[in-house]
């Protein structure tokens, strides 16, 4: 990892003072001769601190989350199931066999599918509104950012335990809205619940990435255009629209991924009755409640494939730039 | 002419504001209100309540499931936000200010990350921490939520150290100090602030998380509150939960408004200025 390297800097105890002490070392060498041809011994060095600094955080990430998913591939290969281990033995791929042929394998994955499309689609909108106002109002700024903050911070638990006892009869301000019967008891009030839910808590998230790339939109173009005699709605399409697409795109790529791991609303609010399982909820029960490794491992999997084609048709079909990426920054 | 349309305008400004205010605030008054409904109303359906009590939130603070509960939130949020930020700290000066290899497979490393489905991580960390220990422990929850936090500090701590002007830093290697020396003492208390809503953003993520904290945890060891509140609901422990989930859950959600009422516009830049740029 490091080439010449000094008695501190070597021992990778990786932390930003053995880097720096590492530096020190090799500084005073050169002090001298600053500017001169041997510039190589400063950019080792400021390599060796550059690979220092970042392994740590690189470390972690990599082993909490590449081992277990090679791990979870393993694991899925095998029948495993913690209520019978003796039973344990490598079945290739029948338990792909085994989820996919499983109808509420696919009743999940279809329930999943649409709280994803509808939120996001809704979200989108919503999300465009909020930020506008709470780029351009002209009174009370700082209410209006303050208070879209809360639905992003709350925990997603707490709102849905408020958005279940709304609904539940009796108790709730909303339950005898459209009928006097239980809405969390059927199967499209539920879901039409949980998206609600998922909704209300992260439309403030989609509306402040949405912000950033309002903030992007030149003044002066929408001067100029009011000038030309546009509508607002023209400055919207014509103007703002294209100057935010790539802020759009990486809005609607993060809140997709996001919205396809629906979980804690669904939790609380059903807990997976009457069909509205998500495919995460799923994976859960298996796991916690069948104690099956081996079945749950393989849900794993297919989740992740699911999620990475998502990204991938997201980036090589719309051209979504990397946010972070050297490109995206230099705008 | 030109006073009546502003004021018009002010107007229309003023009531979508009002919208945007009842839309995020109603569902949080409403558990604030139950939380201090007494038995006897808790089922009438009014908004506010008729009857108030504290009766709940005494209840809550009596049993050792909530406090116990309450402490694993805290400790494990405050580690695993601490943790997080230095690390993220480190990579992002890197990346921000070092020529390095590797350098884009860090960023492309966190974006991955970022866009995990962390389901998928359930079972085999499930199936590793038992065999760890780590099962049902503070630091089985704590490193998924450092990993998970990282590529969110990474991004926000390139975003503000990019934003620091580094002339001081030559300044200081100028006057002797080595890039480490520099880093300690000019530039940290520069990035201060962004170190600062790094951590609020890190510290609400962790205190948020269901997912992990479900999955790896089985008693009151390392249970946060809010599986703590999801479980409420199974044992007969109360007569009637529901008073004791809602005080629960205001009692979760004050830091929250607290950060956000104090802290709204750091975590605003925090938000836009990490989370996109492209």
């Amino acid at each position: 990892m490091s080439i010449n390297a000094t008695p501190t800097g070597a021992d990778v105890a990786a932390d930003e003072t053995s880097g720096a002490a590492g530096r020190r070392a090799t500084v005073p060498a050169q002090r001298g001769g600053r500017r001169k041809p041997p510039l190589s011994e400063n950019k080792k060095a400021e390599r060796r601190l550059g690979l220092l600094l970042c392994a740590p955080a690189a470390l972690v990430m990599i082993a909490v989350t590449a081992y277990p998913i090679i791990y979870s591939v393993w694991l899925s290969l095998q029948r495993f199931d913690l209520r019978f281990p003796d039973q344990r033995e490598f079945i290739g791929l029948e338990n792909y066999v085994t989820v996919l042929t499983n109808e509420f394998w696919w009743t999940a994955f279809g329930v999943t599918m649409l709280i994803t499309v509808v939120t996001v689609a809704v979200e989108l909108v919503l999300g465009m509104g909020l930020a506008i106002i709470m780029h351009r109002t002209l009174i009370g700024r700082g209410l209006v950012r303050t208070s879209a903050l809360i639905p992003y911070g709350i925990v997603t638990v707490v709102a849905a335990f408020s958005w279940r006892y709304a609904w539940t009869p009796g108790t709730g301000y909303l339950a005898n809205l459209f009928s006097d019967g239980a809405p969390l008891t059927e199967r499209a009030s539920s879901l039409a619940i949980i998206m609600l839910a998922e909704i209300w808590k992260t439309t403030p998230f989609m509306a402040l990435l949405l912000m950033a790339g309002l903030a992007l939109v030149p003044e002066d173009l929408l001067k100029a255009a009011s000038t030309d005699g546009a509508t607002a709605w023209q400055k919207f399409t014509k103007v703002m629209l294209p100057v935010m697409k790539p802020a759009i795109l990486v809005a609607l790529l993060f809140r997709t991924l996001d919205a396809f791991r629906v979980f804690d609303n669904i939790f609380v609010l059903t807990a997976g009755g009457n069909e509205t399982s998500s495919v995460s909820m799923l994976a859960y029960n298996n796991l916690i409640r069948g104690l099956n490794l081996g079945i749950g491992s393989t849900m794993s999997v297919l989740i992740f494939i699911t999620v990475a084609i998502i990204a991938f048709v997201f980036v090589k079909l719309f051209g979504t730039a990397a946010p972070g990426s050297d490109d995206g920054e230099r705008r | 002419m030109a006073v009546e349309t502003t004021t018009r305008a002010k107007l229309r400004w003023g009531l979508l504001d009002v919208l945007v205010v009842v839309f995020a605030l109603v569902p949080v008054l409403w558990i604030a209100s139950l939380s201090f409904k007494t038995p006897a109303t808790l089922t009438d359906g009014n908004f506010i309540p008729r009857e108030w009590t504290l009766d709940n939130y005494r209840t809550i603070f009596d049993t050792d499931q909530f406090v116990r509960a309450l402490i694993n939130s805290i400790g494990i949020a405050l580690i695993a936000t601490l943790i997080a930020v230095v690390l993220g700290a480190m990579a992002a000066y890197a990346i921000s200010r070092l020529d390095f290899p590797g350098k884009k497979l860090l960023v492309g490393v966190s974006l991955l990350i970022a866009m995990f489905p962390q389901v998928s991580l359930v079972s085999p960390l499930f199936e590793i921490e038992r065999q760890l220990g780590l099962f049902d422990t503070w630091p089985g929850l704590i490193l998924p939520y450092i990993t998970f936090a990282l590529p969110l500090a990474i991004y926000t701590l390139s975003a503000f150290f990019k934003q620091i002007p580094w002339d001081l830093e030559k300044a200081a290697k100028m006057d002797g100090a080595t890039q480490g020396q520099a880093f300690r003492r000019v530039i940290a208390p520069l990035a201060a602030p962004g170190l600062f809503t790094t951590a609020i953003l890190v510290f609400i993520f962790c205190w948020n998380d269901f997912l992990f904290a479900i999955t790896l945890t089985s008693t009151e060891r390392a249970r946060t509150v809010p599986v703590a509140l999801s479980f409420f609901t199974g044992e007969s422990q109360f007569e009637d939960p529901t008073g004791a989930i809602c005080a629960a859950a205001v009692v979760i959600t004050v830091p929250i408004i607290l950060f956000v009422l104090f802290f709204q516009r750091r975590i605003v830049s925090g938000l836009t200025s990490g989370a996109v740029k492209g």
